[in-house]
């Protein structure tokens, strides 16, 4: 099996790696890239967990091949602050303990950026839905529907 | 061990909602879990799995996977070791199948290679030839006395002579004279219940790196409640010695009892012995799903009797409850959970844990007590509308309180159920309109909670702080509720505070984080800890201060003097005792080592509103609110994040989730498509009322809160649904092709 | 002597009785009394019991003291999730 070099842009930095035709990006982010913070909880694109933007569409990394990420542009949860200071939705997610164990948390914060992008002013049944792909066992999901209303009227209002 | 019972109320650090200490790593991606670790020269492990829910294993080459480019190890099950004990051993038969295959999805054989590619090609290169066998996967069927033996020879002196041997162990509860007790009854309702078995549904899948040397000295990082727990284990299973094998817990992307025992552990360790390197293992959700430990299934008859002003008169439930393929003890819990929130004169229960080829089952909060509650409480919503008695006064009439002698034996004491009835009955959520198709369900819930083996060590530092040490994974913010107990103790803000969880080398024993006790037993031994440090403070100040050591006083993170006969002294702070520290005798530490006795048993009340789809059988959460004592609430937001999470987990239990078993004993749901775990557009805002009733067995008054809210929805959406819909479901999860069904037979 | 009650299905491994008598002032004593008068009951205390202590239930603590003022009731061994 022929590999792949492929050439790419993360979190605004340019990147390069090899990778096998069938290797997914989840894969080449968490063993290639070491970038772990998308994480596998399913590997069938069924729990939201490896969320990522590809040239600005939310998707599950695990559902595209490495490959695929040539030329494009890629967000992860690493780089969603700026430095040392948090995106208005992470700090919020502490403030507010949208987390317990915060395992499918980054896959939540980029799908919560990418939709208020969007929809600055959404209401919980549109957050809830746009959500609905992002699997969390902990919290019930409440506090965390009312962190993203806090962070995106904190967001509307700078 | 006595119980302390000068319970403090006034505080200023526990109560608030401080920020947690592990936040911006988790919101930043910078948080280690089980899979996100590395070693160099690390190989990469796979697991071969049953494709058979029973079979012998005739035969099994390994030769030609061994032979492959890149593969570095083969391990069996002759690859481990032979503990003594039937508990090591069966932990050992689950982690991989001795002779027979238990079910679809039992571990047989694993590879450890450079990639994971080289893994999946040498897995298909193994042979094994199976023979077989007829198997059984319903509760039921498993108890018939011509039914496939899953093991023979297990069960143990509880079972009668005749019964299958499926059948391990038996148990009854009760007291009073039930005949009595129905005779006095104006109403007796009788109901058989069908539950199917649920999974944990962590998010993160069992992962470990492991490395072994042939000397036996060890190093497992993994995703576990119990990384103390995972080292006696695996060190039986290995053959090593627990000195040896130092294990670090990871992050923990949940658990609920799911990771309180080893799968994939054991077979790292093996397969890194004979590599010689470092290997990582991490189960797939297909794994997680055909070969982890979900909850029992069970089935249940529940008979009870009220008179017409709603008083009950006697109750009775006899509780089935398949554990998969190994001896289980979940029924026992179940049985003496089930008639707990009541007060009676007369009742019974009466429980059978049996094998089936299914995956062993585990703990899964509140293990056991869910299904067993939500067959009572079905049948007393049932009497209420046959009866035309109002649900929660029935409850209160009824109600267990301090002095009720509890279904499963001891009399109760200090108890929170009365209360937490009270709060739901005024609450507006209660009383609030209704609609067409719509109705409102509650229920009781209850669970033991218990304490257990807990070290804490507590170092001041040389600028006065402070660094705490404890050895159970923080599974929902415990390192935050930990910290404000050691700040509140020593009287120093949170900040000043940093609790780290350590590994098996560095501290005493701890059980795991299990039995929602981790803010109560670790949070009683940081006091106790932080105590011991202000002893040691104090000592030292008295010294310096030339006056009797029971002179000095702890206050607000000084010593003072006690009195004006103690002479005037200035104050010292925390940070002034901790900078001489060198001269005055060293460094000052607090350490507590404890088995913690005392929790005390949680009650909650769940109320919810549904609405169901006449055309679809879809039933909707409208409205949920959550009543629990807390004892004290520690960090709030964390405690009603417990009462949330648990609410949601009971509420996709009653709607949506089960495991489905085709006729040839294959699990046919094994993922997140299939088995549906709520998501966030099922669901309304989760409500919680928290109440603080201390509990006289912790300094602080703290009690358990982990498990208990998973208890009641069960029966409460139940309930909501029967009145919504004049359907009475028998089954679990009401699925809403079966509740079509139910209601087009109305 | 102390009184200890056992659940339903320990009573026919103790002929038959609701309540035991044993001569104890702690846990383990009233163990491996209860173990010595009926061995029948031994197989289920070497697995683990539980024992509640004034409606305070106590997983292991073989020092609990205990007196005939006490009401002690013996259970299975608490499990959690």
């Amino acid at each position: 099996m022929k590999n792949f070099h492929v050439s790419t842009t993360i979190n605004g930095d340019d990147a390069e790696f090899i990778c096998t035709p069938d290797e997914t990006l989840l894969d080449v982010l968490r063993n290639r890239l070491g970038l772990t913070g998308a994480k596998e909880g399913c590997g069938t694109g069924d729990c939201g967990a490896c969320s990522v933007t590809l040239n600005g569409r939310l998707v599950c990394s695990c559902l595209v091949l490495g490959a695929e990420a040539e030329g494009a542009e890629i967000e992860t949860i690493e780089g969603m602050a700026d430095g040392d200071d948090l995106h208005p939705l992470q700090r919020v997610f502490i403030d507010k303990a949208a987390l317990q164990c915060g395992v499918c948390t980054p896959g939540i914060l980029v799908a919560a950026r990418s939709l208020l992008e969007k929809n600055p002013e959404p209401t919980d049944e549109e957050i809830r839905y746009w959500l609905a792909g992002n699997l969390c066992r902990c919290t019930g999901y409440d506090k965390i529907i009312k962190a993203v209303q806090i962070a995106a009227a904190e967001m509307r209002s700078v | 061990m006595a119980l302390d019972t000068s319970n403090k109320r006034e505080f200023k650090v526990v109560g608030t909602r401080v920020q947690r200490p592990d936040g911006i790593d988790k919101v930043t991606g910078k948080a280690m879990y089980g899979a996100d670790v590395t070693a160099p020269g690390m190989l990469i492990g796979r697991i071969l799995r049953s494709p058979h829910a029973h079979a012998r294993i005739v035969s099994l080459d390994t030769s030609a996977a061994e032979a492959l480019k890149g593969v570095k190890a083969v391990v069996t099950t002759a690859d481990l070791s032979t503990p003594e004990d039937d508990y090591f051993a069966d932990i050992r038969d689950n982690c991989l199948a001795r002779e027979k295959v238990l079910y679809d999805g039992h571990a047989v054989a694993a590879v450890a290679a450079t990639n994971k590619h080289v893994a999946k090609e040498a897995l298909k290169l193994i042979k094994v030839e199976y023979e077989i066998l007829s198997h059984v996967t319903d509760v039921d069927e498993a108890m018939k006395a011509d039914a496939p033996i899953v093991q023979e020879g297990r069960a143990d002196e509880s079972v009668h002579e005749g019964w299958s041997q499926n059948v391990t162990s038996h148990f009854e509860f009760g007291h009073g004279d039930l005949e009595a007790g129905f005779a006095k009854a104006d109403k007796i309702v009788e109901r058989t219940f069908k539950t199917a078995a649920t999974h944990q549904g962590y998010i993160e899948p069992h992962a470990c790196l492991a490395s072994l040397g042939t000397d036996g000295r060890g190093e497992l990082w993994c995703c576990t409640q119990g990384q103390f727990l995972v080292r006696t284990k695996c060190a039986e299973i290995l053959g090593i010695e627990a000195s040896q094998l130092r294990v670090t817990a990871s992050e923990i992307g949940g658990g609920f009892g799911g990771k309180t025992t080893v799968f994939i552990e054991p077979v790292a360790l093996a397969l890194s012995r004979k590599a010689g390197r470092p290997v990582k293992l991490v189960m797939s959700r297909e794994e997680v799903f055909r070969a982890s430990g979900p909850t029992v299934s069970s089935s249940i008859d529940v008979k009870i009797g009220m008179t017409k002003d709603g008083r009950i008169t006697a109750g009775q439930a006899k509780l089935r409850y398949q554990g998969g393929a190994f001896p289980n003890g979940t029924v026992e819990f179940g049985s003496q959970a089930a008639f707990a929130a009541y007060d009676l004169e007369a009742v019974q229960t009466l429980g059978w844990n049996v094998m089936t080829n299914r995956p062993k089952e585990i703990s899964y909060r509140a293990p056991g007590a869910p299904m067993a509650i939500y067959a009572v409480e079905s049948v007393v919503d049932e009497l209420c509308q046959e009866l035309s008695l109002d649900p929660l006064e029935t409850r209160l009439k009824n109600a267990a309180r301090k002095g009720t002698l509890s279904s499963y034996g001891p009399t109760f004491n200090d108890i929170g159920l009365v209360a937490t009835l009270e709060a739901a009955k005024t609450h507006p959520h209660y009383s609030a309109p209704l609609g067409k198709n719509q109705g409102r369900g509650l229920s009781c819930g209850f669970w033991f909670n218990f304490g257990g083996n807990t070290c804490v060590s507590l170092n001041l530092n040389s600028d006065g702080t402070v660094g705490v040490v404890e050895g159970n994974p923080d599974i929902g913010g415990s390192r935050a509720s930990i910290s404000m107990m050691a700040a509140e103790e020593l009287g120093i803000p949170y900040e000043k505070v940093r609790t780290v969880i350590t590994d098996t080398n560095s501290l005493g024993y701890n059980d795991v984080t299990d039995g929602s006790r981790v803010t109560f037993a670790v949070g009683l031994a940081t006091i106790e800890a932080a105590r011991a440090a202000i002893k040691i403070m104090c000592s030292r100040v008295a010294k310096i201060w030339g006056i009797d050591e029971e002179a000095v006083v702890w206050e607000d993170g000084c010593a003072k003097p006690s009195g004006p006969n103690a002479g005037e002294f200035p104050p010292m702070t925390i940070a002034e005792i901790a900078a001489i520290a060198d001269n005055t005798g060293g460094p000052i530490a607090g350490h507590h080592e404890v088995n913690a006795d005392g929790a005390g048993v949680s009650f909650g009340v769940h109320i919810v509103d549904t609405e169901v789809d006449p055309e679809t059988g879809a039933t909707k959460i409208l409205r949920y609110t959550v009543f629990q004592d807390a004892g004290k609430a520690v960090h709030p937001d964390y405690v009603e994040g417990q009462m949330q999470g648990g609410a949601v987990q009971g509420i996709g239990w009653a709607l949506n989730e089960e495991y489905i078993y085709g006729e040839d004993g294959r699990l046919q749901n094994p993922g997140f498509l299939d088995y549906r775990i709520p998501v966030a557009s099922d669901l309304p805002p989760i409500d919680t009322v928290i109440l603080e009733i201390p509990n006289p067995g912790h300094p602080y008054g703290v009690r358990g809160v982990g498990e208990t809210s998973i208890v009641p929805p069960l029966a409460a959406i139940s309930n909501a649904v029967s009145r919504a819909t004049g359907v009475r479901m028998t089954e679990l999860p009401m699925s809403p092709p079966k509740l079509l069904k139910a209601m087009s037979e109305r | 002597m102390v009184k200890v009650k056992l659940w339903g299905s320990l009573r026919t491994l103790a002929d038959g009785n609701e309540y035991v008598e044993v001569e104890a002032s702690n846990f383990k004593q009233l163990l491996d009394q209860l173990s010595t008068k009926y061995p029948a009951l031994k197989p289920q205390i070497k697995r683990g019991v539980s024992l509640a202590l004034d409606g305070v239930i106590y997983r292991e603590a073989w020092f609990t003291e205990i007196s005939d003022e006490n009401e002690i009731v013996l259970m299975p061994y608490m499990v959690g999730g």
